[in-house]
């Protein structure tokens, strides 16, 4: 089993230490930050690599940092069955057009997380093969999860927002 | 000595000739055949669904009074909506509800349903109130409501149906206490 410390160099010698920031080892879960542009490549090799064999991506995670940041990020964890190892990849992306390639090709699993982060964040996968909501209706206005989001008025003519009761004690 | 009676006959023969006899008007006796017979329709919406599947099982006996879960909305008299109604689910919801045939009643269980519950302020995805889509008869208060309190609503909805009780039933008071800790907040 490769610590961190080890996976952070076999990226870097493999790839190129210019597509990484600096990575977080004192987090509580250690990460690595790389350029979204590298990410297909980086993931298909940790999945296919013999001494990383990421066979499980567990979850991604989607993060709005808000409007003076600017930045959406993107938190793959990724999980080895064989080595009992685990891994968190962050991607950061622009806010306004938030783009990322898909991984769906790589983990089957990463066609519904990538479309839960499209319903919720508004986050585009480039080359996914159905990128539709997931849970909120097809034609829900908005993606929720945004720090800017404002919900609509009405959703087929119900209104959204919840209203104050009229006083019981006038009736 | 007994004489041997032909079977047809004893009932004849033990006759009390006292009562038997009931006078209601045609209105009162269909709304007893009504109220003896509430069938909802078995569909359950989040976790009020578990307290009102209990409230159906051995402990609780719903069928007792008569209430049995149906699988189609187009064999069932009344409606629990048990849970959370998202605005995904308003539309199935209100599609469910036209289908069931007439008289229908609805039964509105849990603070969400009511009004919205805990989504009240922040649930962007929660309508606010399952009233806004469906008229509710009876609307049982709780976070899950136990099923005592479900039970206690559907002897509600008898005595609704019977004409005892005219006015709604929705608890405004709690809604009031809600207005009035965001005005002071």
């Amino acid at each position: 089993m490769k610590s961190f410390q080890e996976m952070v160099e076999l990226l870097h010698t493999k790839f190129g230490a210019m597509h990484f920031s600096q990575p977080k080892p004192t987090n509580p879960i250690p990460y690595l930050s790389l350029n979204a542009a590298k990410l297909g490549e980086v993931m298909q090799f940790l999945a296919s690599d013999e001494s990383c064999y990421f066979d499980h991506l567990s979850a991604i995670s989607a993060v709005d940092n808000g409007l003076e940041a600017n930045t959406i990020d993107l938190f793959y964890n990724l999980y080895s069955y064989p080595f009992n190892n685990s891994l968190m990849v962050q991607v950061v992306l622009n806010r306004e057009t938030p783009t990322a390639p898909t991984l769906s090709h790589i983990w089957k699993t990463a066609d519904w997380h990538e479309r839960e982060a499209f319903d919720l964040f508004g986050i585009q996968f480039s080359g996914h093969p159905d990128l539709r909501r997931i849970l909120l209706p097809a034609d829900w206005e908005g993606h929720p999860m945004r720090k800017d989001y404002q919900q609509q008025n009405y959703y087929h003519g119900v209104k959204v927002v919840w209203e104050k009761p009229e006083d019981p004690t006038n009736q | 000595m007994i004489k041997a009676v032909p079977l047809g006959m004893q009932f004849q023969a033990e006759k009390s000739g006292i009562g038997g006899l009931v006078m209601t008007n045609m209105e009162d006796l269909l709304n007893w055949a009504r109220l003896s017979s509430l069938w909802p329709m078995g569909f359950g919406l989040a976790c009020c669904a578990i307290e009102m599947m209990s409230t159906y099982a051995s402990a609780y006996d719903l069928d007792r009074l008569g209430v049995l879960p149906r699988p189609s909305p187009r064999v069932s008299d009344v409606m629990i909506v048990a849970g959370t109604v998202t605005f995904k689910m308003a539309d199935r919801v209100h599609r469910l509800y036209e289908q069931m045939p007439d008289p229908k009643y609805v039964i509105s269980m849990g603070s969400c349903s009511n009004c919205g519950g805990p989504y009240w302020q922040h649930g962007y995805h929660v309508v606010k109130g399952v009233d806004k889509i469906i008229p509710v008869d009876v609307y049982v208060p709780g976070c899950p409501p136990r099923p005592e309190s479900l039970i206690g609503g559907i002897l509600k909805l008898q005595e609704k149906i019977q004409g005892k009780q005219q006015n709604q039933l929705k608890p405004l008071l709690i809604e009031k206490l809600i207005a009035s800790q965001m005005l002071s907040s």
